[in-house]
C-alpha cells in the first residue's frame, strides 16, 4: 500500500502479512506511517494505491468489521456517556444482541478494572481510565482481529501488566492482535512476530518465537559491500539490513559467523568492524532506525 | 439499524448536554414575552378608539413578527447545534471508534441527520404551535394556512441542517459555522432587497434577490411561508415587512427541496470518500 497526502508520502510501499492467531508487533519511530497504515487497514483512510485485506475481505468491507476491534491511539468518545452506557452503545453498534450485552458489559468493565467507576461519566475519567474503557469497547464483541494503537499509553505499571494479560488472553481464545506500541520491552514479552517500518516501508521483520539462545545479531561496518555480496548471506542469516556502510545481520548460531565474515571478504568488502551482539528489541530498534530525528 | 442507533444517540446527546432543555427554556421565554406583549396590546385597544380593521392589522402583524422570530430562532438553533456534529468528531478523532464499527458511513451521517431532524421538528412544532395558539387565544387572530407555514419553516430548517452537514464533511467546526451563517445572511439580505424593490419597481433588485435565493434559498422559503400564512388583505399592504411584493413561486420551493437533497447527497458522498 501507498498513501500520499498532498506532496508528503506517509506510507511508501507497505507490504506485510499477519498470520491468524498471533500477536503482531508493528514498530517504527514517530512519523514512520504506523497510524496511517492502521487506518488504511481499518478502512478509515483510502490507500493512494494498493489494497489491504483483513480476514480475507477488503479493508473497506463493512461486514468484516463485526470481527474487528479497534482501540485508537488517542481514544475519544462521547464523554457525556457513563462507562456502562458507552460499552452498551459500542456493543450495539458492533451487532451484539442486547440480551448478550446484559452480561457482557459488566464482565468487560470488571476485566479492565473499572467496576467502581461503571456509572461515572467518561468526561471524569483519567487518561489511564480512558485507555481501559477504550480497550473494553474494542473487545466487547469478542472480535477475531484486534488493532491496538498504543494500548498502554497513559497506564501505570499495573495497568500495563493488565493490558499485557488481556492481550495474551485474546491470543489464547484464538484472536489475532495487531499491536502498535512504543514500549518495546512490552512488545518483546508479548509479541510473536514484529516488523519495523520506517518512512512507510517495512525495514525488517523478526519472528520473536524463533529467538533462542544461539541467535546472534552482528553489526558490520564495511566498504565496497555490493548487493550481490549481501544477497549471498541469505544462506546463513535470518535477516539483513544494509544502510550506507553499516550492515545489520541476524544469524541462528555463533558457529556461522566465520562463514559470514569469510564470504564478505571473499566478495570484495573491506571489513572494518564485525561485532556480534545479543540485542534486545530496543537495541535492535535503535540500530535499525538510526539517530533520533526529533519527530 | 445502525442509522437508528446513531439517531438515538444524537437525540440523547442533545438531552444530556442540556441543548434540548436550553432550547426548550429559551422557547418558553419567547412564548411568555410574545403572549404578554399580545395581551397588553389587546388591553390597550380596549381603552382606545382604534378602528377594528386597524386593530386586526396590527395584531396580525404582531403574529407574523412572532412567527418570523420563531423562524429565525429555529434556523439559527438548527445551525448552531449541528455545526459541530460531524466536523467536531472528525477533528477530535471521536469518529474513529464509530466509523470502524460494522455500519456504513452513510448510516452514521443519515443517523445523525435524522436525530437532528427529529429535534428540529419538535422545536418547530412547539414554538410555531405555541405562537399560533397565543395569537388565536389572546389576540383573536389566526394564520391563513398554518400547516403550510409550519411545513415551510420546517423545510427551511432542514435545508440549513443539510447544508451544515455538507460543509461539515469538509471544514472544521468554526469554518463550517462561518460558511453556513454567511450563506443564511446572504439569503436574508437578498430577500429583503427583493422586498424593497416594490418601492422602486427596480428589476435589478429583484434579480439580486433571485440570485441570492438560488445560492441559498432559505429566505425564499420563509417569504413563501409568510405569504401562505397572512391574510390576502394584510399581504397586499405595501408597508408591511411581510408584504407579498415579490412572492417566491412554488418552483422556488421545489428548487429548495432539490437543493436540500443535493446537499445531503453531496454530504453522504464526500463523507464516504474522505479520509478520517
Amino acid at each position: 500500500m501507498r498513501k500520499v497526502f498532498g506532496d508528503k508520502v506517509a506510507v511508501r510501499n507497505l507490504s506485510l502479512t499477519v498470520r491468524r492467531g498471533e500477536i503482531f508487533g508493528f514498530l517504527g519511530p514517530n512519523g514512520a506511517g504506523k497510524s496511517t497504515s492502521i487506518k488504511m487497514l481499518l478502512g478509515l483512510v483510502r490507500p493512494t494505491s494498493g489494497k489491504a485485506f483483513v480476514l480475507g475481505a477488503p479493508s473497506n468491507d463493512v461486514d468484516v468489521r463485526r470481527k474487528i476491534g479497534f482501540l485508537p491511539e488517542d481514544f475519544r468518545f462521547y464523554e457525556w456517556l457513563t462507562a456502562t452506557e458507552l460499552l452498551r452503545l459500542h456493543g450495539r453498534l458492533s451487532g451484539v444482541p442486547s440480551s448478550k450485552l446484559r452480561d457482557r458489559v459488566p464482565a468487560m468493565i470488571d476485566l479492565v478494572g473499572l467496576h467502581p467507576h461503571r456509572d461515572k461519566r467518561v468526561q471524569d475519567f483519567s487518561k489511564g481510565m480512558l485507555q481501559r474503557i477504550g480497550l473494553a469497547q474494542a473487545l466487547i464483541h469478542e472480535p477475531e482481529l484486534i488493532f491496538l494503537d498504543e494500548p498502554t499509553s497513559g497506564l501505570d505499571p499495573m495497568g500495563r501488566r493488565m493490558v499485557r494479560d488481556i492481550i495474551c488472553a485474546q491470543r489464547e481464545r484464538g484472536a489475532t492482535v495487531f499491536l502498535n506500541s512504543h514500549l518495546l520491552s512490552e512488545i518483546e514479552i508479548t509479541c510473536d512476530e514484529v516488523v519495523f517500518i520506517r518512512e512507510g516501508e517495512v525495514v525488517i521483520g523478526r519472528d520473536l518465537r524463533a529467538l533462542h539462545e544461539d541467535e546472534v545479531t552482528v553489526i558490520v561496518h564495511a566498504r565496497k559491500l555490493t548487493p550481490e555480496s549481501v544477497a549471498g548471506l541469505a544462506q546463513w542469516t535470518t535477516s539483513t539490513h544494509l544502510e550506507d556502510d553499516q550492515l545489520t545481520i541476524t544469524t541462528r548460531s555463533r558457529d556461522l559467523l566465520p562463514y559470514i565474515l569469510r564470504h564478505l571478504v571473499m566478495t570484495g568488502a573491506d571489513v572494518f568492524q564485525f561485532t556480534p551482539q545479543r540485542m534486545s528489541l530496543e537495541e535492535l530498534f535503535v540500530a535499525i532506525m538510526g539517530e533520533d530525528r526529533g519527530l | 439499524m445502525g442509522a437508528w442507533i446513531m439517531a438515538g444517540i444524537t437525540f440523547r446527546e442533545a438531552a444530556r448536554k442540556k441543548i434540548l432543555w436550553t432550547a426548550f427554556i429559551a422557547g418558553i421565554g419567547f412564548l411568555l414575552v410574545f403572549g404578554i406583549g399580545l395581551h397588553f396590546q389587546v388591553e390597550d385597544f380596549r381603552k382606545s378608539t382604534v378602528p377594528p380593521f386597524l386593530r386586526y392589522q396590527i395584531l396580525n402583524s404582531m403574529l407574523m413578527i412572532g412567527l418570523y422570530t420563531v423562524d429565525l430562532l429555529a434556523v439559527v438553533m438548527t445551525t448552531l447545534t449541528s455545526v459541530d456534529t460531524l466536523a467536531g468528531e472528525i477533528t477530535s478523532g471521536t469518529i474513529h471508534a464509530i466509523a470502524t464499527k460494522p455500519l456504513a458511513r452513510w448510516e452514521i451521517l443519515i443517523g445523525k441527520w435524522v436525530g437532528f431532524v427529529g429535534m428540529v421538528a419538535a422545536f418547530v412544532a412547539i414554538m410555531f404551535g405555541g405562537t399560533i395558539a397565543e395569537g388565536y387565544w389572546i389576540g383573536g387572530v389566526a394564520a391563513q394556512h398554518p400547516v403550510h407555514g409550519a411545513l415551510l419553516i420546517f423545510l427551511e430548517c432542514v435545508l440549513a441542517l443539510s447544508v451544515t452537514f455538507m460543509f461539515g464533511t469538509w471544514f472544521s467546526t468554526l469554518t463550517n459555522g462561518v460558511i453556513v451563517l454567511g450563506l443564511l445572511g446572504l439569503a436574508f439580505l437578498g430577500g429583503w432587497l427583493e422586498q424593497l424593490s416594490g418601492f422602486t419597481e427596480g428589476s435589478r433588485l429583484v434579480m439580486v434577490g433571485i440570485v441570492s435565493s438560488l445560492i441559498m434559498p432559505s429566505e425564499a422559503v420563509w417569504r413563501r411561508a409568510a405569504f401562505e400564512m397572512q391574510s390576502p388583505l394584510a399581504g397586499s399592504l405595501q408597508f408591511s415587512p411581510f408584504a407579498d411584493i415579490s412572492v417566491p413561486s412554488i418552483a422556488m420551493i421545489g428548487y429548495a427541496c432539490v437543493y436540500l437533497l443535493v446537499a445531503l447527497v453531496i454530504a453522504i458522498y464526500h463523507f464516504d470518500q474522505r479520509d478520517l
